[in-house]
């Protein structure tokens, strides 16, 4: 594997157990050498306990004690696994419950999402439900594998009545970059080689895709934006004066002497020096950890914002959100929550649920405005000072919000600024 | 640099920077767990590059049981000096002495589920709030549904099905009295990655990792050390091998494995051909299926 070049790539599988979402994984890490010995004589033999003949690929992707006992995923698992051009990270999310704060969560960080549907059924209702959602999260690539060929004759007139369904509800959704494969999982089909049995098809075998998915620029490279997230002082000879800035560029570019402005005070400066570790360095961009130094003596703290002095951020107290609800108890009307966004926490307040949305046919209901969990929503958002804020479409990074209830201390909800 | 992407290894490297100075920004009293093993020394490694030029603002804490290997301590305490950090041991030794814990009896008796009572003890005698770990989701099942930020009861406990979400890079490190959390910024690392970046990066790692001749016995399908510790069984016998160690644990209980690798390279291309798991050799992990999880949620690393 060449280190120098070989890019990481994050993916998301949707589907649920019947659509064969294990088996693919399984069948992935199995054809792409990552399963051990040990993994594989304890699968072999747990498979054998319960009276499968061979291994259940499925089983691979089990975890915990209830998950194994019950059959089901009930947390996002990870997965990784490596091949002469990649590194990969399977966010492994269940189909079922809590379906929403699941795929969401696997779907926050990923590159491209793997749909998966069964090739008996065609598009059903969780096929629309996980095909939003990717969307909702902006997910750069999407990957529709139609599974289970084996079973439908590897017939060319069910894939493509299928990519026909797919078109028609997704044309609704924002979508940039969708590729359909016809696979078996079971068998092997078009998974990581190319099937034999359908030969008609023409694209590549879905680990091809995903080692050859352009997403160098799936991070914005065009609007810098670094939020800080700790001052370093070293207070030690040789650093008396030192005051970097450190934090991780959520996108962009920086160099020595861009100009700058800090956010919120509006302060403007020049950038001094970069350092990446211990190296110094001349530029830097998203998604490297750097710490940086201006010519002048600012205050600056955790929370504020370095950008560039001719492309800035929005700065609002108010401002529309689709928001997940992650929590099982719903919204308390009037409570102020905690708002983590960037680097940067305030108050928040919901002061309005404009609609929700229904994950399955995509319609808005302006009548229930009842937030529950797994529940999606657009509203409207009141924070106690202002934030620095892009919107999703543009930037995930300084687009994401969660809530945090201070009562309880959990995250409770997720959401994209409009 | 004239393209603007980051290869695996870099990318890696900075999301734990972000994950350690996130930990910094957010807790108190922040330590690095430190077992002398590689994981956590690439944690302290990256710590380093984290907040240069500034000095590693964390202590470090080791959980010692006590049966260590001694180069493993001497490695620990160059380290310490090294760095100027401070150091805190919890002894399980200590926990023994003074009734916290009672000794396993019988032939695979080992001092590893005792360590749960000295770090949550040693956790809330310093007031801890975060213990920084080096643990990997793809070492064990149970850690693959470890968070970045995982937090951990009263009672040190942890909750498997009922994590909070973890979604973009937005951590939630907040906690009541008394509850603590877990970091984990190498989560995303595998063996593989581990190695690659050591070897990459020149650190310097316990010679034990080295393939060199030593003193074993063949337990349970695996090598395990000559020590003080050790209590033969009568069918057991002491022989000489050229070995090395994947983990370092307890050395009751860590295995070894046959190898000629006596270099860092010729150690990432041994453990790229290798087909079974690191902790294949841990007999803590084979008491059961389940063994990883069951400790976790009592508060194991």
């Amino acid at each position: 594997m060449k280190i120098d070049t070989n890019q990481l790539l994050r993916f998301t599988t949707a589907g649920s157990v019947d659509d064969g979402k294990s088996t693919l994984i399984g069948r992935l890490l199995y054809d792409s050498k990552s399963i051990f010995e040990d993994q594989l004589a304890a699968v072999e033999n747990s498979s054998k306990q319960k009276g499968i003949e061979g291994v259940d690929l499925a089983m691979f992707t089990d975890g915990l004690k209830d998950e194994r006992e019950q059959g089901i995923t009930i947390d996002v698992a990870y997965r990784y696994f490596t091949t002469p051009k990649r590194k990969f990270i399977i966010a492994d999310t269940p189909g079922h419950i809590q379906y929403t704060r699941n795929m969401v969560t696997g779907a926050s960080t990923a590159n491209a999402a793997v749909v998966l549907i069964d090739a008996r059924h065609g598009v059903i209702e969780q096929t629309k439900r996980h095909t939003f959602i990717a969307s909702l999260l902006n997910i750069p690539h999407i990957i529709v594998c139609v599974n289970k060929m084996d079973l439908v004759d590897y017939s060319e007139e069910v894939f493509n009545s299928i990519i026909e369904q797919f078109e028609e509800f997704s044309s609704k959704l924002l979508i940039k970059d969708v590729r359909y494969i016809p696979i078996s999982a079971l068998n092997g089909d078009n998974v990581v080689n190319r099937s034999e049995n359908m030969s008609w098809f023409q694209g590549s075998p879905m680990l091809h895709e995903l080692e050859t998915l352009h997403i160098s620029s799936d991070i914005n490279k065009i609007d810098a934006r670094f939020p800080v997230q700790t001052v370093l002082r070293p207070q030690r000879p040789g650093f008396e004066d030192y005051r970097g800035y450190a934090g991780r560029i959520a996108s962009g570019i920086y160099r020595v002497g861009d100009e700058v402005s800090v956010l919120p005070s509006g302060f403007n400066s020049k950038i001094k020096s970069i350092n990446a570790g211990e190296a110094e360095v001349e530029e830097a961009f998203a998604p490297m950890s750097v710490a940086m130094t201006l010519e002048d003596d600012i205050d600056i703290s955790r929370g504020d914002m370095i950008v560039k002095k001719n492309n800035q951020p929005e700065l609002s107290q108010e401002f529309d959100v689709m928001l997940c609800w992650l929590n099982n108890s719903p919204v308390k009307p009037r409570t102020k929550y905690s708002i983590m966004h960037t680097s940067n926490e305030q108050k928040a307040v919901i002061k309005e649920v404009v609609y929700k949305m229904d994950v399955n046919t995509f319609k808005r209901n302006d009548e229930d405005k009842d937030l529950k969990m797994n529940d999606i929503a657009r509203i409207k958002l009141k924070t106690s000072h202002r934030l620095m804020l892009d919107s999703y479409r543009d930037n995930r990074n300084t687009g994401s919000i969660i809530l945090v209830d201070e009562s309880t201390k959990e995250t409770v909800a997720a959401g994209m600024i409009v | 640099m004239s393209t603007y992407y980051l290869n695996y290894l870099e990318e890696l490297e900075s999301e734990a920077i972000f994950i350690l100075r996130e930990v910094w920004a957010q807790f108190q009293n922040p330590v690095i767990l430190f077992s002398g093993g590689k994981d956590s020394i690439l944690v302290t490694h990256l710590a380093k590059k984290a907040f240069h030029p500034a000095k590693i603002p964390f202590a470090l804490m080791h959980v010692d049981t006590g049966h260590n290997f001694p180069e493993a301590i001497q490695f620990r305490d160059d380290l310490v000096e090294k760095l100027g950090v401070n150091l805190i041991v919890g002894s399980v030794q200590k926990s023994i002495d003074t009734g916290r814990v009672a000794e396993e009896k019988g032939k695979n008796a080992t001092r590893n589920a005792l360590q749960i009572t000295t770090l949550l003890d040693t956790i809330e005698e310093h007031k801890i709030d975060c213990a920084i770990g080096g643990g990997r989701r793809d070492e064990e099942k149970a850690r693959a549904k470890e968070r970045f930020f995982s937090h951990r009861d009263e009672f040190g406990q942890w909750d498997p099905k009922n994590q909070r979400p973890e979604l973009w890079n937005l951590l939630n490190g907040k906690y009541f009295e008394g509850e603590h959390f877990r970091a984990f910024p190498i989560s995303n690392w595998t063996e593989m990655d581990v190695w690659n970046y050591l070897t990459k990066e020149g650190i310097e790692i316990p010679s034990l990792y080295l393939a060199h001749e030593r003193e074993v016995v063949k337990r349970n399908g695996s090598w395990i050390p000559n020590s003080e510790f050790l209590v033969l069984e009568s069918n057991e016998e002491i022989v000489k091998k050229k070995i090395r160690f994947r983990t370092l644990g307890d050395i009751t209980i860590t295995g070894g494995i046959e190898s000629e690798a006596d270099t860092m390279e010729k150690i990432v291309e041994e453990v790229s051909t290798m087909r079974e798991t690191e902790r294949g050799n841990r007999s803590d992990d084979k008491r059961s299926e389940t063994a990883m999880e069951d400790r976790k949620k009592d508060g194991y690393f």
